[in-house]
């Protein structure tokens, strides 16, 4: 096979990014000179650094000539993706053990400034795996699957490189930000407005790419997992720059005041924390379904009619749901409504996805038997149908009247993240870390076995903890005694969640367990190493030959 | 009629804007007229902005997180009102930028905290809960006591607030500053200056240390004055223009 030749010359991508950088660098340098902010000031020096380390690996790599073949796919991005994945998967996955150990065991809190507080590691840990590991997740598996199903590489150039590493500068941002209390506080959208504002960068800047891409296929059809990634990126960026509308107290500080306030505050911010549900972590998941199940299996997807009737109802039905967080509130009773039968309409496209991603096995289920990535694929489809019928439930003004501000909706939401998005996403990366390394298989089919069921118990002691504490809390706090007063004081309430949060505090752990086996298997097959004694075979004839659709 | 959907298949551009047009609607649908129905929130009595002192502890509030556990929102349902109090109404948010209703009670409902402990048992449970409370499992927050407050943009908070939409005054404005420090003395020479500025706010020394203005004299302020604003001898909540 031919080497590809290196790119003669700076091209327009090179040029643009290396005036966009300098400019950046130069910014970063006067902001970071005219702050008194403590908190900026550290901020500006990791932007500025990361700006100018981006300048110097640009001149390094621009000199020596990037490659921009266009006649080879844009691989090096995936593996990047790929290891930033798992990097971010397994520090979110800690971060929610400890924390859940901190609700169980105060004493964890660590006492003395507060940085390692509770309140502050809370949204390091839902950020880290909602937005690091979910979004390196549907990155790499958006710039795979739409270089494969258009038959073009990634349009941009050296800027899906900025992409990818502007997007992990966010995440370095945001999470410090939490460590030392900055933050706006809206739940899933806690990083502060210069934050929000180079995320827009960033992100519109991954749209141009992947609707590059998308204009210089070379097939007639956009494949329907692009679709979805679509969706999940322009409706992302919408959600996001509504929901951070906000003041800066100064242009040299932290701190800003969010544009609105109150009852309209309240249903801005769950018309994005619902969607971020919608778009992020389901769009953009189904994205990754519709590619890799169907690829693993060998088998065309079920329904072409049934994919676009459930796309187009999906995503229009989604953006209603949002009141369903805010039932009894102050919010006007017309919208509460609105969101509640928009939630239980919503149960049916979800399910049309289950069922197309279901059915595409359809004369492929001895696969379940014999491929252990095959069966985490599809029990995530399964999960996911699971979370999709308690969803609508709970959205039912009367249910939710017990469930809210409940554990249980901690452990809704774990069945749809850990159930759903995690296995989903350990799925694609078990097919794709061979894909593109090249490597003929897996290093041990046997340790994704055991990575699937020590994450499946984990997910069991999870959601049925979550459940029990949840629905008895809420029952709880509304028991009264034969007098007719309160039963319970809070805090006895409090006192009886405590066995529950230790289960469920293992139930994390033995999914942070599984995780580390999937990275150590991830690591043996990267480095092209074969586990030599293997209880599960090897059935599979690898899909990296076949072309894509 | 699913024939046609191959034009959107085939045009990306169309595709992304078909896209934009679909996940529009909702939003506009629901969150765009509580902007402008007017009775989205009731017209109460007592309601006024915080003091710069209240906002600062409401800007600890929200840096600490304590949202992710503790509800600003009280449901009319039987239990929650005898628990808690009177229901929470629309109004009392009006000048929250953001809000602060949370999503789960790992620990109570705050929304009518207010004036339900002293000040010295919120300082004993701020700087170690278990010693008030025995089975609490909050974290503890004894650093606040040594923190000041930074008190050289008090103004540029409140410009800001008025930008988003709080009614400050000038005269609040002007005042920022000197009002952070007026309500922690209830000697200080503009104390009547203050309560016409800011009707019913609490003055005195909130964290026992008269000495300095630290953001447990700001969060405590803050927790003092939750749900105590509005006036519910006087609200009908059945009153027609009440009914939403």
């Amino acid at each position: 096979m031919e080497k590809s030749m290196p790119r003669k010359g700076m091209g327009l991508d090179v040029l643009t990014l290396a005036v966009v950088l300098i400019v950046l660098s130069v910014l970063g340098l006067l902001w970071s000179a005219g702050t008194q902010d403590p908190l900026l000031q550290i901020h500006t020096w990791i932007m500025t650094g990361a700006f100018v380390l981006g300048l110097i690996a640009l001149a390094m790599k621009g000199f020596a000539g990037l490659d921009n073949d266009q006649s080879r796919y844009n691989e090096g991005i995936i593996k990047a993706g790929i290891i930033a994945t798992m990097f971010w998967g397994i520090v979110g996955f800690l971060v929610g053990v400890i924390i859940a150990f901190q609700l169980a065991f105060p004493a964890l809190n660590i006492e003395g400034i507060g940085w390692l507080n509770f309140g502050r590691l809370r949204p390091i840990h839902t950020s880290a795996v909602i937005f690091a590991f979910g979004g390196n997740a549907l990155m790499v598996t958006s710039f795979y699957v739409v270089q494969r199903t258009n038959r073009a590489r990634l349009a941009g150039g050296v800027w899906t490189w900025f992409v990818f590493w502007g997007y992990q500068l966010f995440i370095l941002l945001a999470a410090s930000g939490y460590i030392m209390g900055v933050t706006q506080s809206r739940e899933y959208a806690e990083p502060e407005w210069y934050v929000d504002i180079w995320l827009t960068v960033v992100w519109v800047s991954y749209l141009l790419v992947f609707l590059g891409t998308l204009m210089k296929r070379k097939q007639a059809h956009i494949y329907v997992a692009n679709w979805f990634y679509l969706a999940f990126i322009v409706t992302v960026a919408m959600l996001h720059i509504v929901n951070n509308l906000a003041m800066p107290v100064t242009l040299y500080g932290i701190k800003s005041y969010s544009a609105f306030s109150g009852v309209q505050d309240a249903l801005t911010q769950w018309w994005y924390g619902h969607n971020a549900v919608g778009f992020f972590l389901t769009a953009g998941f189904l994205g990754i379904m519709y590619y890799f199940v169907p690829k693993r299996a060998e088998r065309p997807i079920y329904s072409y009619r049934l994919s676009i009737i459930h796309f187009w109802a999906l995503i229009f039905t989604y953006i209603w749901a949002g009141p369903h967080h805010l039932h009894y509130t102050a919010l006007p009773e017309w919208t509460q409504t609105l969101g509640m039968v928009f939630s239980i309409v919503l149960w049916m496209p979800s399910w049309g996805g289950m069922i197309n991603g279901l059915m595409t096995l359809s004369g492929a289920w001895d696969k379940l038997r014999t491929d252990p990535v095959m069966r985490m694929l599809v029990v995530s489809v399964a999960f996911y149908g699971m979370s999709t019928f308690e969803g609508p439930v709970m959205a039912i003004r009367s249910v939710n009247s017990l469930s809210h501000y409940t554990d249980w909706t901690i452990g809704h939401v774990h069945s749809g993240t850990l159930g759903w998005v995690g296995f989903v996403t350990f799925g694609a990366i078990y097919c794709l870390v061979p894909w593109v390394w090249k490597r003929k298989r897996l290093y041990s089919n046997d340790m994704v076995e055991w990575h699937f069921w020590i994450a499946t118990i984990g997910i069991v002691f999870y959601i049925t903890s979550m459940w029990v504490s949840g629905i008895m809390q809420g029952l709880m706090w509304r028991a009264y005694n034969s007098f007719g007063f309160l039963e319970y004081s809070f805090v006895e309430t409090v006192e009886a969640m405590h066995p529950y949060y230790i289960i469920r505090a293992t139930g994390g752990l033995l999914y942070l367990t599984g995780a580390l086996i999937m990275a150590y298997n991830i690591w043996r097959t990267i480095r092209g190493d074969v586990r030599k004694v293997e209880s599960v075979p090897e059935a599979e004839p690898l899909a990296a030959a076949i072309p894509a659709e | 009629m699913l024939e046609k959907h191959e034009v959107l298949e085939k045009n990306s551009i169309l595709l992304t804007i078909g896209i934009l047009i679909v996940v529009s609607i909702g939003g506009l649908v629901e969150i765009a007229p509580l902007f402008y129905i007017e009775n989205t929130i009731e017209k109460v009595k007592g309601m006024r902005p915080y003091t710069p002192l209240e906002q600062f502890g409401r800007n600890v509030y929200t840096r600490e997180g304590c949202y992710l556990c503790h509800s600003q929102m009280i449901r009319p349902l039987r239990d929650e009102v005898e628990r808690y109090g009177h229901y929470s109404l629309a109004a009392e948010s009006m000048y929250d930028h953001p809000f602060q209703w949370g999503s789960k009670r790992t620990g109570p409902d705050l929304a009518r905290v207010g004036d339900k402990y002293s000040d010295e048992w919120h300082r004993a449970h701020l700087k170690n809960p278990r010693s008030v409370v025995p089975e609490s499992v909050m974290p503890t927050y004894a650093f606040l006591s040594d923190n000041m407050l930074d008190d050289r943009l008090v103004a540029d908070h409140l410009k800001a607030l008025r930008i988003v939409g709080v009614p400050y005054t000038d005269e609040q404005i002007a005042a920022a500053k000197s009002d952070l420090v007026t309500q922690l003395d209830e000697f200080a020479d503009d104390y009547d200056g203050f309560v016409a500025r800011y009707p019913n706010a609490a003055i005195r020394d909130f964290d026992g240390d008269p000495e300095h203005a630290t953001e447990m004299d700001a969060l405590i302020a803050y927790l003092q004055m939750l749900g105590t604003l509005v006036d519910f001898d006087q609200y009908e909540a059945l009153a027609d223009e009440n009914l939403r």
